[in-house]
């Protein structure tokens, strides 16, 4: 039976919290090359903004092409608090230091706008299937873009300033607790109907799953937690322009989700990571990266089109007991 | 209404185009009864299933389940309603365990919710303690639980067929329709299942219909039968009748004789 | 009233380029089932083509235009064996992402083989304008609007009264029965890549001699838009792609000419989006349902 406390989430846990203290450590004594911190950071946007998108494209099976749309919307929602409005809120935070608390608020506003835009996107074009699908998501990320940048409030094409007060800390719990929240919800029986609409949606009907619902639940729930990436990103990059949340953006981050496995939460962390790393590497020569990530994508269908771990989960399970692939993982 | 009612078709009909595949279709189930449906290929068998289950709407007619209509009801309204159905072309999880595939059909009757699931509040532990349990049950009912961890396509075809059973049977139903559930099954494994089938209306309290294409199997197991051709119900009785019944063997004079 | 029909024409203009290359969309659509995202890119290779052609090698418009697309039609069926073919038993989406990687890989090995700056295209057609009773218009104009239709027109008669085009409609029409039949599906799908890029290239091309300028990120938009126009008209049906590409580059120009020129592209994927909603089949479309 699954339980809270095993020794397995345990080991999980100091694995986790080790990371984290490293890695603070070694930037709070400025020993971290700002280059390397800076991709550190990225690593965590990308890695829920592909968890989340693994939600909507590996576990339930639909196909958005737009999750950059999302991120936009989050990282653009936070700004107006952390910066268009800053002024106003910060007397009424009665701390020392009132820059967590903006951000917090900040944090929470762009993602639940970007939910609620995901809500209201997904609600009609749901209906749509795979390819279809597909280019609505598209000309839904277009359309966001287009829109901020026809909005003079939030800087049109040159867009907003913001301040940098997402730190490590931020980025590294969000991300833990991104990944942990979309995890559980995989793994529970709300998590089983979202992956039995991928699996056979006729099926799932049948079985008295409404398909609709849960449609609409996985990209409510991945835009949300897009809208947390993007409002992470604005925070720490003091600059936004609609331009950067592209629908390349979007094929960005699903070639990390087709390179990890459709379906596999530790697949989409491994494809963040590395895809990240790449960029990096490449930073200096973009054309290079983009053709390396044309390659890699057009090569993973051809030969290996379930991605690296397919639908399974790089787990722990040697640690504890034996365990089917969709238990507990 | 009669309260011993469990469905009741008035006038079914379904047009594709101007081809009727379906045709005034009267047919009626008490509770607890065991019902054949049978006829040749392309009677209209399963575009009767797709009405009662609103995969399809009727073009005209109306279906009564438990003394309710269930015009306009979604798919999964209908099995919520309580009548779940198995299909001819096998349509599993395929890549789940079995175990999942059964569990997938007793989340309508999940106990937690979104917000337990995310924050794996105690709800979710004992919802998922429950979800193992009932499934484990179901599933040694039909001898698969030693292969609860296995992938479902994975498994020989009839215990797929078994698993599509299961499956029905934990949306908890108190009608349940069976779509050809012993095609491609060899004498043995079909005569276990109808023996199965039996056996599970009498445990889980079930009214059945079930279609076959086969006639003499359904003749064992089935209380009453309706006989379909070209959309239009041709024959309604006990076996005894339908056998001696002269456009039955009409209607299954042309293709292959059971 | 003259301002209403120069909107016309100028809608026409770049409505053409769009119903070129829906066709292309439209025609793989119908009979590979694949939103072949590459497409806008083979367009860029296309306008490449025939820039290279007038500037170094001194052609006219015509014979750049025929070599562009002669080169493109080759690339088109070079990507659909190289990087479709071995899908074609794979889901669909798999295909569809591995569009998406084809068309990465044009637009970025592009831009290293010929350089991401804007190349200024030569003019093929004096610039003199002519004004028709108010109405303004340009050679560039009409030899574009005339261009396209010659080439839709062939393309009729190429699918109704060719053997090759006869093959793709009942490839298109039924893929299994075809193949029993004994058309040879590989070299009709081949045909209809080789056809559909051959139309991209043209419009490339066109599209350069229009706005003068070419970059290796050009294919992106009008991709977009043509497949918009693709979705409008019935994605499948090579008149809706006519059709669909001619009415949204006249919603454009109205656009443009009530001051929302930036909204532009934002109007047609709200064209697109509620069309999928409305009627997904498109406006000359059948809907289908999966059979249970």
């Amino acid at each position: 039976m699954q339980k809270l406390f095993s020794f397995k989430n345990g080991i999980i846990l100091v694995a986790v919290l080790a990371f984290y203290a490293v890695i603070q450590f070694t930037i709070s004594q400025d020993i971290m090359p700002p280059f390397v911190t800076l991709n550190l950071m990225l690593i965590c946007v990308y890695v829920i903004m592909a968890v989340s998108l693994n939600l909507i494209n590996g576990f339930t099976g639909q196909f958005s092409i737009g999750h950059a749309g999302f991120m936009s919307v989050g990282a653009f929602m936070s700004a107006i608090i952390t910066a268009k409005l800053a002024p106003k809120i910060i007397p009424y935070i009665p701390l020392h230091d009132p820059k967590p608390v903006l951000l917090l608020l900040g944090l929470i506003f762009g993602a639940l706008v970007a939910g609620i835009a995901g809500f209201l996107i997904g609600l009609p074009t749901l209906r749509l299937r795979g390819d279809y699908l597909a280019i609505a998501t598209l000309g839904f990320g277009e359309i966001v873009r287009i829109v901020f940048l026809n909005s003079d409030y939030l800087g049109s094409a040159a867009g907003l300033t913001l301040p940098r007060i997402a730190t490590w800390p931020w980025f590294f719990f969000v991300t833990v607790i991104s990944v942990a929240l979309i995890h559980n919800f995989v793994r529970s029986t709300h998590g089983r109907a979202c992956i039995s609409v991928r699996e056979n949606e006729i099926a799932a009907e049948a079985m008295g799953v409404n398909t609709t619902r849960y449609k609409v639940l996985a990209f409510s729930i991945g835009a949300f937690f897009a809208g947390a990436a993007g409002a992470l990103y604005a925070n720490y990059m003091y600059i936004i322009q609609p331009s950067t949340f592209g629908f390349l953006k979007s094929f960005d981050i699903l070639v990390m989700v087709v390179l990890g496995g459709m379906g596999s939460i530790t697949g989409s962390v491994v494809g963040a990571v590395v895809m990240t790393s790449i960029s990096a590497l490449l930073a200096d020569y973009p054309q290079w990266r983009l053709v390396i990530t044309a390659i890699l994508l057009v090569a993973m269908m051809l030969f290996r089109p379930k991605g690296l771990l397919g639908n399974k989960e790089f787990s722990l399970n040697f640690l504890g007991r034996k365990d089917g692939r969709n238990g507990d993982a | 209404m009669d309260a011993m009612e469990m469905l009741k078709t008035e006038k079914l009909s379904k047009a594709f185009g101007g081809l009727k595949a379906v045709a005034d279709v009267d047919i009626h189930l008490d509770k607890g009864e065991l019902v054949g449906l049978i006829g040749p290929n392309g009677a209209g068998k399963t575009t009767i299933f797709n009405l009662l289950t609103s995969v399809y709407e009727p073009s005209e007619g109306k279906i009564v389940f438990q003394d309710k209509s269930i015009a306009g009801l979604k798919p999964y309204q209908v099995t919520q309603r309580g009548m779940a159905r198995t299909f001819q072309n096998i349509r599993l999880f395929a890549d789940l365990t079995v175990s999942d595939n059964v569990k997938i059909a007793y989340h309508q009757h999940a106990s937690y919710g979104v917000f337990s699931a995310l924050l794996r509040l105690p709800g979710y532990y004992k919802g998922e303690r429950e979800f193992e349990q009932n499934a484990l049950e179901l599933l040694k009912i039909f001898k698969l639980d030693h292969k609860r961890n296995e992938i479902a396509k994975n498994l020989p075809y009839g215990e797929q067929r078994r698993l599509e059973i299961a499956r029905a049977l934990a949306a908890k139903p108190k009608l349940l329709l069976l779509d050809e559930p012993a095609a491609g099954m060899n004498p043995q494994e079909t005569k276990e299942l109808m023996e199965l089938i039996g056996w599970i209306r009498k445990e889980f309290d079930l009214t059945i219909l079930l279609i076959e294409h086969d006639m003499s199997l359904v003749m064992g197991v089935c209380e009453r039968i309706y006989v379909l051709d070209y959309g239009l119900v041709i024959a309604a009785g006990n076996p005894a009748e339908i056998k001696s019944n002269p456009k039955v063997i009409e209607a299954y004079l042309g293709e292959e004789v059971h | 009233m003259q301002v209403f029909i120069q909107q016309v024409i100028n809608g026409l203009s770049v409505g053409s380029i769009y119903a070129l290359i829906a066709l292309g969309y439209t025609m793989v659509y119908g009979i590979v089932k694949l939103i072949n995202f590459a497409h806008g890119d083979v367009l860029m290779v296309g306008a490449y083509v025939g820039f290279f052609a007038t500037t170094n090698l001194g052609m006219s418009f015509l014979p750049a235009l025929i070599l562009s697309m002669v080169v493109c039609a080759l690339l088109g069926v070079l990507i659909e064996r190289i990087a479709y073919k071995p899908l074609r038993s794979h889901p669909r989406i798999t295909a569809l992402i591995t569009a998406i990687g084809v068309s990465l890989f044009l637009e970025y090995g592009g831009m290293l083989v010929v350089g991401p700056q804007i190349q200024t295209y030569p003019s093929v057609f004096p610039d003199t304008i002519y004004n028709l009773g108010g109405v303004t218009f340009k050679i560039g104009d009409i030899a574009m609007i005339s261009t396209a239709v010659i080439l839709m027109v062939l393309l009729q008669f190429i699918v109704h009264y060719t053997k090759t085009g006869k093959a793709m409609r009942a490839v298109s029409f039924d893929y299994q029965a075809a193949m029993l039949m004994g058309i040879n599906v590989n070299n009709t799908i081949s045909a209809t890549f080789a056809i559909g890029s051959a139309l991209a290239a043209a419009a490339g091309v066109l599209i350069g001699v229009y706005y003068n300028s070419i970059d290796p990120l050009m294919g992106i938009i009008p991709g977009l838009k043509a497949f918009v126009a693709a979705v409008l008209g019935g994605i499948g049906i090579i008149p809706g792609a006519m059709v669909g590409g001619l009415f949204l580059g006249i919603v454009e120009s109205f656009v443009s000419w009530a001051g929302y020129s930036t909204w532009r592209d934002a109007v047609a994927f709200a064209i697109l989006i509620i069309v999928l909603i409305v009627k997904p089949a498109g406006l000359f479309g059948k809907n289908i349902r999966e059979k249970v």
